[in-house]
C-alpha cells in the first residue's frame, strides 16, 4: 500500500477538513490518520491517506486538491509518505 | 507512523531553508558511438543521448511533484569527448563538432547542462587529447549547455605539467572568446586532479570508462538546513556541533538517496551514487559560508576558517555515508564564491583573500572554484595557480580542481554578474611575482612516494 501524506496549512476558518475529506471520499481516497494542531496561529493538519482505491493518478490528485486550498485560503500539499519515512526513520 | 511534527520539520526543510535535490545527472556512456567517419559520429552520438535521456526532464518533474522536493537541476555526463572523437577527429575543429552535437542534444532533451568535453591527461596527452584541449576556447563560445573538464594530474600518476601550462593558456583563451559575456566559458571548464568517474556536479561531471552503460547519479544540497540546525545549538561544545551537523547531513542525505532509487526504477536506469556535498546557490540562506559563520566565525577567512571548514566536510561524510547505499562522486562541502553569497560578502569585507580558499580546499571539496580574477592575468600564473591547487590533490590523495575566471576588460574590485546558479563576483587581487620559469621548465612531476603502496 503506497501511503499519501496531505498537509494543510492555513488561516484557521469554518469547514476545511470538511472540504477536504468531501473530496477524499469522492474519491475513494481512505484516510489511516488524522492529526491537527495550531502553530503560531495557524491552521495545521496532517493527514495520512491510503490512494490504492482511487481512478486518478497522483499529479491529478494533487492538482485538484491544491486548487481546493485555494478556494478557501489554505495551502495543500500531498506528498508520498516515503520523503519523511526514509527521513525519520532508519 | 509518521507524525505531524516530523511531516513538519521535513516541510520546513524544503520551504524555508532551501534543501533540494542539486542534481539528478545521467550519465551515458558514448564508447558504442566511436567510429572513424566524424559525421556518422555526430549522428551516433546525438541519436544515443537522445534516446537514452529522453525521458530524464519528465522523470525528474514527476519525482519533483511526488515527494514535493524541488530538483533544481537535469544534467548528463558523458564518455570524455577526447576518446571518443580520437579517431574521427583530425583537428580542434573537428572535435568543435561534437561540442555543438552535444549543446543540440542537451536542448533536445532540455537537461541544464552537459559535461564530458573532457580529456584525462594526468600522465600524457595523446595528440587527439591535446586537439580536444586546443579546441576548449571555440566549443564553450559555441555552445550554451556544453561543460568541459581536463584532468591533469593523479596521486597514483603524478602531475602533468605540460599539460598545466597549456590548460592556462586555455583559460585566458577561452576567457577571451567569451569576453563579450564576462568571460563565462570560464565558469564552464575546470582543472582537476584525481576527478572522479562518477560526479554528478558541474562544470567537472564526466561519465568515466569505469561505469556502466547508462547510470543516474544525484546530487542532494542543504546548507541552510545545516546552517538553521546549527543555530539552535549555539555555544554549544565541539561534540554537540559535531552531532548536530551529523544527523542533519543524515536528513539531507536520506532524501538523495530516495530520489536516486526512485529516478533509477522510473528510468530503468542502474542507480550510481549519491554525492554527500553541501553545495550552496546565490540564494540567501543557502550557503556554505553562513554555516562556517554559524560555527563561530565573524568571516570565512577569519582564523580558523580551515578547521571549520575540516570538521563541517568531515561530519557531512560520517552523517551522509549511512543515509546511501552507494557513495561518490565529489562528496564534501563546495566553496565556490562567486555561487555563495557569504562568501562574496567575506571577500567584499577583504577577510578572504585567494591564499586563504587555497588552504581551504586542503580540507575540503573541491579547490579554488568560480573565483573572478583580473583579465590581464598572465597565463603563466594561472598555469602556477593550478599547478598549486594540483599538487594539493595529488599530496593528499582527494580530488582538487581550479575554476577560476579572469574576466577580460576588469579590474580588481569590479564586480561581475554570471546570472543564475553561477551568481556574481568581485575580481580578486592575484599574486604579482612570476612564476614563468617554474611553469616553462615542460615534463612532468612524478607521482609522490605514499602512492607507491603495491
Amino acid at each position: 500500500m503506497k501511503k499519501t501524506i496531505i498537509t494543510v496549512i492555513g488561516k484557521d476558518t469554518v469547514g476545511i477538513i470538511a472540504k477536504v475529506c468531501t473530496y477524499l471520499a469522492n474519491n475513494r481516497i481512505n484516510i489511516l490518520d488524522i492529526s491537527q494542531t495550531i502553530v503560531q496561529d495557524y491552521f495545521n493538519m496532517m493527514m495520512i491517506v491510503d490512494m490504492n482505491e482511487s481512478s486518478k493518478p497522483f499529479g491529478e490528485i494533487s492538482s485538484e486538491l491544491e486548487q481546493i486550498g485555494e478556494e478557501i485560503g489554505v495551502i495543500i500539499k500531498c506528498q508520498r509518505e516515503e520523503i519523511f519515512s526514509k527521513m525519520h526513520r532508519i | 507512523m509518521i507524525n505531524i511534527f516530523e511531516v513538519n520539520e521535513t516541510n520546513n526543510m524544503i520551504e524555508k531553508e532551501n534543501l533540494d535535490v542539486r542534481t539528478i545527472t545521467l550519465g551515458i556512456s558514448l564508447l558504442d558511438c566511436i567510429t572513424d567517419d566524424l559525421d556518422k559520429l555526430n549522428h551516433n552520438i546525438y541519436q544515443k543521448i537522445t534516446r537514452v535521456a529522453q525521458n530524464l526532464v519528465k522523470t525528474g518533474k514527476e519525482i519533483e511533484r511526488e515527494f514535493g522536493i524541488p530538483i533544481v537541476n537535469k544534467r548528463i555526463s558523458v564518455t570524455p569527448i577526447a576518446l571518443i572523437g580520437a579517431s574521427a577527429c583530425k583537428s580542434p575543429e573537428d572535435f568543435v563538432t561534437l561540442a555543438i552535437t552535444l549543446d543540440q542534444a542537451a536542448k533536445e532533451v532540455g537537461v541544464n547542462f552537459i559535461g564530458g568535453y573532457s580529456a584525462l591527461v594526468s600522465k600524457g596527452m595523446a595528440h587527439f587529447e591535446e586537439n580536444l584541449i586546443r579546441s576548449i576556447p571555440k566549443a564553450l563560445a559555441s555552445t550554451d549547455r556544453v561543460c568541459s573538464s581536463v584532468n591533469v594530474g593523479s596521486t597514483k600518476t603524478g602531475i602533468n605539467m605540460d599539460a598545466v601550462k597549456l590548460m592556462g593558456e586555455i583559460i585566458v583563451m577561452t576567457a577571451k572568446e567569451t569576453q563579450n559575456r564576462d568571460s563565462l566559458g570560464c565558469a564552464k571548464l575546470v582543472v582537476f586532479c584525481n576527478a572522479p568517474d562518477d560526479n554528478p556536479f558541474m562544470a567537472g561531471a564526466f561519465h568515466g570508462v569505469t561505469e556502466a552503460d547508462a547510470v543516474i547519479n544525484v546530487g542532494v544540497s542543504g546548507p541552510g538546513v545545516v546552517k538553521t540546525a546549527l543555530s539552535k545549538v549555539r555555544g554549544k561544545n565541539f561534540e554537540t556541533l559535531c552531532e548536530t551537523i551529523k544527523k542533519t547531513s543524515f536528513k539531507v542525505t536520506r532524501v538523495g538517496q530516495l530520489v536516486a532509487v526512485e529516478a533509477s526504477k522510473k528510468m530503468g536506469i542502474p542507480f550510481g551514487i549519491v554525492d554527500l556535498s553541501l553545495a550552496p546557490t546565490p540564494a540567501i540562506g543557502d550557503s556554505v559560508a553562513d554555516i562556517l559563520c554559524e560555527i563561530g566565525l565573524e568571516y570565512v577567512g577569519a582564523p580558523g576558517t580551515t578547521a571549520a571548514l575540516a570538521l563541517l566536510n568531515d561530519q557531512v561524510k560520517k552523517g551522509g555515508v549511512m543515509a546511501s547505499s552507494y557513495v561518490g562522486g565529489l562528496s564534501g562541502a563546495f566553496i565556490p564564491v562567486s555561487e555563495d553569497q557569504g562568501m562574496i560578502d567575506a571577500v567584499l569585507a577583504g577577510a578572504l583573500t585567494i591564499e586563504k580558499l587555497e588552504a581551504m580546499t586542503c580540507v575540503c571539496s573541491v579547490g579554488l572554484d568560480m573565483i573572478a580574477i583580473p583579465g590581464n592575468t598572465k597565463a603563466t600564473t594561472i598555469a602556477g595557480m593550478i599547478a598549486d591547487e594540483m599538487a594539493i590533490g595529488m599530496i593528499n590523495q582527494k580530488t582538487t580542481a581550479v575554476r577560476i575566471i579572469p574576466v577580460i576588460g576588469k579590474e580588481v574590485g569590479d564586480m561581475v554578474e554570471f546570472g543564475g546558479l553561477l551568481g556574481h563576483a568581485p575580481i580578486m587581487p592575484v599574486n604579482q611575482f612570476s612564476c614563468d620559469a617554474f611553469i616553462n621548465r615542460g615534463g612532468r612531476i612524478p607521482a609522490p612516494i605514499h602512492s607507491f603502496k603495491n
